[in-house]
């Protein structure tokens, strides 16, 4: 049987599907959610289960609504409830969590046109939802178990200038007043690492992140940069939320100046803002900047003639 | 085609709603309804500017010359203005505080300077009147509908009068995001409301065929172009 089958292009194709990149994601935010529940209870478990049951939801019923395909068995509302769920502090109200959860399927994705069409980061939509509607309870942090119980106190951020080699370990291991997903950053820098290793991210963008962050914290002024990077949402945003395929830049440059952007506007937003913490605007506004960073960075197709007084390229067919 | 006296008033609510379909003086719609109170004397103060200055302009239309029109139109306005803003102050001293600078800027409301452009300055005093008040009721309509929505949501009440139980508001709702939200979701209410069955409502934007002083670019008028150009070759 020697049979020639002719077919149409792609003829190589990958394993990788949405659904197998957003399981490897999922793998990787469990060792910060098993951590969480470590430190602050099974309520943060069971806040990070209604998230994600209110997006599915969320978008099963918006994808009814509007006889379009479901896509929920894609997992990124499963990926979008999680992070959410990462973004409230442990004592939060379960129907603000719904409600902040509902923002980010809703407003923040589905309205768009669903998975590859938001401009933003649905997750960190529902976050900023949250912190305008609901500022007193998305900013009341509980210190973790086993240190002194159901105590509230400000993150390492708001008193950066505590910030101390001393109390290394415990910034590090993430016992310290926090949103349930931020505080621990080896946890997240695991998840990362694997996401690394199985290349479902480039290291690109989390590094110049975190590199700029301490070089700006540093030249403006802001008290420790290199221990401030441990603190707050940092290691969640880089890894995580920066990362995200639909609203980063497709070129290794626009990678950088990406990373860069975010790192910045971080460390202006802590030095000289009134918000202890600015890894959710800074994410935000370089979102938005994507399609001009992917537009300038675009490389110049093989062969192609620069025209010499016009900055235009052109493909030379 | 000429419209009836019936369709002049309701263009103004529906079809050519002042601050949905023509996006005129969005600035403030976002701003006055956070509640419902401010949001009903606003309206009201509107309807009223556009009214009178629709008719005195339309009085006035065969006088003004048209070079300096747009001075003159807005020397009209802002007469009733000054007259709404002096006995609101008078008779309304709270709804006068909490309308604010707003108040004094309908003087530059693109509504009112629209329909004087666009309507007042061509048509009859009885039509103006019309037009004025269905604009002014379509702006109060509208204005009112997002305030419900924003002070329900926001302050859990409607018209001061409680509906949901303290703590349990959403305040994004009632800041600026909320209202560029809630402005976008009306917009998109109404226009699905007007289609009709399988065919989509197209906003042409207060279009009454005259290409005139239009820059639009619609289609009729890249045909009206087109067709200009024929008969040009031809001859």
């Amino acid at each position: 049987m020697n049979r020639l089958t002719v077919s149409v292009s792609p003829h190589i194709r990958s394993g990788n599907t949405t659904q197998k990149i957003m399981l490897d994601v999922i793998i990787a935010l469990m060792p910060a959610l098993i951590v969480s529940i470590i430190l602050y209870g099974f309520r943060s478990l069971l806040l990070t289960a209604i998230s994600v049951a209110t997006c599915v939801l969320g978008e099963l019923i918006f994808e009814k609504l509007l006889h379009r395909e479901v896509t929920i068995m894609d997992l990124s509302a499963v990926v979008t409830g999680i992070l959410v769920a990462f973004n409230v502090p442990v004592d939060m109200p379960i129907w603000m969590l719904v409600v902040g959860a509902i923002a980010a399927i809703i407003l923040g994705k589905m309205i768009f046109g669903g998975l590859g069409c938001n401009f933003m980061n649905p997750a960190l939509v529902g976050r900023i939802v949250m912190m305008f509607s609901f500022t007193t309870a998305m900013t009341t942090y509980r210190v973790p178990v086993g240190t002194v119980d159901a105590l509230t106190s400000a993150t390492p951020l708001a008193v950066m200038g505590n910030l101390d080699w001393s109390n290394f370990k415990d910034l590090v291991l993430g016992i310290h007043g926090g949103v349930i997903g931020e505080t621990c950053c080896v946890a997240l820098l695991a998840g990362g690492i694997y996401l690394i290793i199985k290349k479902v991210i480039k290291p690109i963008i989390p590094l110049c992140y975190i590199g700029a962050l301490m070089l700006f914290t540093w030249i403006l002024g802001g008290p420790q940069p290199i221990l401030s990077v441990f603190a707050g949402g940092v290691f969640l945003g880089a890894f995580f939320m920066a990362t995200d395929y639909v609203t980063s830049p497709i070129t290794n440059w626009g990678k950088v100046i990406f990373g860069c952007f975010i790192g910045f506007i971080t460390a202006v937003i802590r030095v000289f803002g009134n918000y202890t913490e600015g890894v959710t605007f800074a994410i935000i506004l370089a979102n938005i900047l994507v399609p001009y960073i992917n537009d300038l960075t675009r490389r110049k197709p093989v062969g192609a003639i620069v025209e010499k007084k016009g900055k235009k390229v052109k493909a030379n067919d | 085609m000429k419209k009836s006296k019936w369709q002049i008033f309701t263009n103004g609510i529906f079809k050519e709603n002042p601050v949905l379909i023509l996006l005129l003086g969005c600035c403030s719609v976002l701003a006055i309804s956070v509640t419902v109170q401010g949001a009903l004397g606003m309206g009201a103060a509107l309807t009223f500017v556009l009214v009178g200055s629709n008719v005195v302009i339309s009085l006035l239309r065969k006088i003004i010359p048209d070079k300096v029109r747009i001075p003159c139109f807005i020397v009209v306005i802002a007469t009733f203005v000054t007259l709404v803003e002096m006995i609101t102050e008078a008779f309304l001293p709270d709804l006068y505080s909490s309308l604010g600078i707003f108040l004094a800027l309908i003087v530059v409301n693109c509504i009112v300077l629209g329909r004087a452009e666009m309507f007042a300055s061509k048509n009859s005093v009885g039509d103006s009147f019309l037009d004025g008040l269905g604009m002014g009721i379509g702006y109060t309509v509208v204005i009112c509908a997002i305030a419900v929505v924003r002070e329900l949501f926001a302050s859990g009440t409607i018209y001061g009068l409680r509906i949901i139980p303290e703590g349990y508001q959403i305040g994004i709702i009632g800041q600026t995001p909320g209202g560029f939200l809630l402005f976008g979701v009306a917009m998109a209410v109404l226009i699905y409301a007007l289609g009709k069955k399988g065919k989509k409502f197209d906003p042409r934007i207060g279009c009454d065929g005259s290409c005139g002083n239009c820059n639009l670019g619609c289609e009729n008028r890249i045909q009206d172009i087109k067709k200009e150009e024929e008969t040009e070759v031809e001859k």
